[in-house]
């Protein structure tokens, strides 16, 4: 295990020592301390290791992430896990908002809760929230899975493409375009494999099943309301 | 009864164009959507003049006296700032937006040109990176095709807060355009109607972009130099806060800039134009002392060397272009008529870009029309668009006995109307006023 104290050195050393790491190091277990907010912490990583942060980060941890295993043991601030590819970012505490913007792939586990904007743009991650999300979440979202656990706020959904939410507890007003969908066996078997897979117990038989209803993929002058 | 034409006045309140467009939406129910730039006059470097060497100035021999025009771009926190042989660079324009055949084209010529192109909307095609020399990668709003891979290949990096046809405005291409191949690198379904988002997903304001700015350094180790684009509304602001948020380049693109595809009330009633928009950044940028610490790159409207050339005067570092780099590729050529007939237009005024009909091939994903543009013949045609561009550049600076094209300043300069003299602060010809100041 290698362990950086951030009180002793900056993000910039600690990222270029894991930038620097080769696909197949054998440095693949390091703990991160003392982070105290700072931002864009074990941002970029490209290559399978482990990193434990002990503490809350700022900004963008674990942004464009690529096949490394982030955990940390604090809250994060804006845009953990953003545009991430591949990996896993798991945050033992709260998220702030926009928590895997626009990330593309990978596995992003939140265990508390997550602020507005929860998953917007998303192009292919899977997001697993234990607790609840704030509004606009997975906004314009393209592809990929948000659950969430707890509860949805207001607008859940907007302008949403093929992106697939489920959610365990209540939704506010849904977004536009954003409608309930029949949840089958199928959606269920899947909910329940990202659950293990996100390592968060709940039981799937409660959720329901969003996406889109594609009324607004082509402009049309009687759908005009709905982006009022 | 027989008409006298003589007694039949058309309104000036509502011309042809306008009685056209008010039976269109009566029609469709929607805003115009169509692309290129803005079509109404509007004051710009033609309004203003080089005064040339005289008894106080002398001049440099053309051909015989060197004029250089190299620049270096991103030098204030990059390790790996940008050298370009001309200040003259080539704006983001999509794979999506143009074909793949344009793309290539435009970089094949950059790189012969010792000059930089950009990606756009959709991300970094294979094509346009391996015949690109020097790639500007955009970071926009929608991160469709966002790669942490491709910023990292990317030689400089282009942060998209806004653009001169659309201030405030996100992307938009019609479902016509997107392709399979399209679809795939946007990660959206097959031919649908896209609309990128006006804002990015992560980050609102200055404060946030200091620290996103941060997180794209941190990715790519410093390396690259960090622009930060805006559409020119509020320069006088917005350079600012890029210098305070650890912009190494401004681009500025005043409103004459180009579109794919855009509201037509967006592109004729938004943003204010390039040329008072380039003395308010350059100010703003003096009053910070980071005038040519920050580089300023200039692009919306710019046509001709004497467009370089006058950006340039008024403290701009480099200018970009796009639509003309377009015209250089064969938009708007007279070839192909019918198929410019075909979609209601002719040669010299065709914006169907959105449709993407392109009769020349140039902003069409359709295999047939795109084999119209041979990107060989496209790049040669770049390239000595540009290799013009440069002469008339450097012609007009030897006439001013500049050594460099960056030494031209706006001493050089004079204004024809008394818009454009308060505009871009330069005097009225044959006055020494500069409207505004005393």
């Amino acid at each position: 295990m290698t362990t950086v104290d951030l009180s002793a050195c900056s993000v910039r050393e600690l990222n270029a020592r894991l930038h620097a790491l080769a696909a197949d190091t054998n440095e693949t277990a390091w703990r991160v301390t003392e982070p105290r907010g700072a931002h864009a912490v074990a941002a970029g990583l490209t290559v399978p290791v482990s990193v434990e942060i002990d503490g809350h980060v700022g900004y963008y941890c674990g942004g464009m992430n690529q096949e490394a295993a982030l955990t940390v043991n604090g809250h994060c601030g804006t845009g953990v896990g953003e545009n991430m590819m591949s990996g896993t970012v798991r945050v033992r505490g709260n998220a702030s908002q926009c928590a895997g913007a626009s990330a593309h792939g990978g596995l992003l586990a939140i265990e508390g809760d997550a602020g507005p904007r929860c998953g917007i743009s998303m192009k292919g991650v899977d997001i697993v929230v234990r607790g609840s999300v704030g509004h606009m979440s997975a906004f314009m979202a393209q592809s990929g899975t948000l659950v969430v656990c707890g509860d949805a706020g207001e607008d859940l959904g907007d302008s949403i493409y093929e992106a697939v939410i489920y959610v365990g507890g209540a939704t506010g007003r849904l977004g536009a375009d954003c409608v309930e969908k029949d949840m089958t066996r199928a959606h269920r078997d899947r909910l329940s494999a990202l659950l293990e897979r996100a390592g968060i117990d709940a039981d799937p038989a409660g959720f329901r099943r969003f996406g889109s209803a594609r009324r607004l993929y082509h402009f049309h002058v009687d759908n005009a309301d709905a982006y009022r | 009864m027989s008409v006298d034409r003589r007694a039949l006045r058309p309104s000036a309140t509502f011309p042809d164009h306008v009685l056209a467009e008010i039976h269109r939406a009566a029609d469709q129910g929607v805003y115009e959507i169509r692309g290129f730039g803005t079509k109404r006059h509007l004051p710009s470097f033609d309004d203003l003049l080089f005064l040339g060497a005289s008894m106080s100035r002398y001049p440099l021999e053309g051909y015989r006296e060197r004029c250089d025009t190299g620049v270096v771009l991103g030098d204030r926190f990059a390790s790996r700032p940008i050298e370009l042989a001309i200040p003259i660079t080539v704006a983001g324009m999509s794979f999506g937006a143009l074909g793949a055949n344009a793309k290539e084209a435009i970089g094949r010529a950059c790189t012969a040109m010792g000059t930089s192109s950009t990606t756009g909307d959709g991300g970094m095609t294979e094509e346009e990176r391996r015949s690109s020399k020097t790639l500007v990668y955009q970071v926009l709003p929608s991160r469709y095709g966002m790669n942490p891979d491709d910023l990292r290949r990317a030689d400089a990096i282009e942060v998209v807060v806004g653009q001169g046809a659309k201030p405030g405005g996100g992307g938009m291409l019609l479902g016509q355009k997107i392709t399979e191949r399209v679809a795939g690198m946007r990660d959206l379904p097959v031919g649908i109607d896209q609309r990128s988002a006006c804002r990015h997903p992560d980050w609102t304001g200055p404060d946030d972009l200091t620290i996103k700015i941060r997180e794209l350094r941190e990715v790519t180790d410093w390396e690259k130099p960090v622009y930060v684009k805006i559409g020119a509304s509020r320069p006088q602001f917005d350079v600012p806060l890029a210098v305070k948020a650890g912009a190494d380049v401004i681009v500025l693109d005043g409103m004459q800039g180009g579109t794919a595809a855009t509201q037509d009330v967006f592109i004729e009633h938004v943003g204010i134009p390039t040329l008072p928009a380039v003395r308010r950044a350059v100010e703003a940028l003096q009053e910070l002392d980071m005038h040519r610490k920050v580089q300023l790159i200039v692009s919306g409207g710019i046509r001709s060397g004497a467009d370089a050339a006058k950006a340039l005067a008024l403290g701009a570092d480099a200018v970009s272009i796009g639509s003309a780099a377009m015209v250089a590729l064969g938009c708007n050529r007279p070839v192909h008529l019918e198929d410019y007939h075909a979609i209601g237009t002719e040669p010299g005024a065709c914006h169907h870009c959105h449709t993407g009909r392109c009769p020349v091939g140039v902003t069409t994903q359709d295999a047939d029309l795109e084999a119209r543009l041979d990107p060989e013949q496209g790049a040669r045609w770049l390239r000595n668009y540009l290799t013009a561009m440069v002469l008339e550049l450097q012609t007009i600076a030897r006439a001013n006995g500049k050594s460099h094209v960056l030494n031209l300043e706006p001493e050089d300069l004079v204004a024809l109307t008394v818009e454009a003299a308060a505009m871009a602060g330069v005097p009225l010809a044959g006055t020494d006023w500069i409207p505004g100041r005393a």
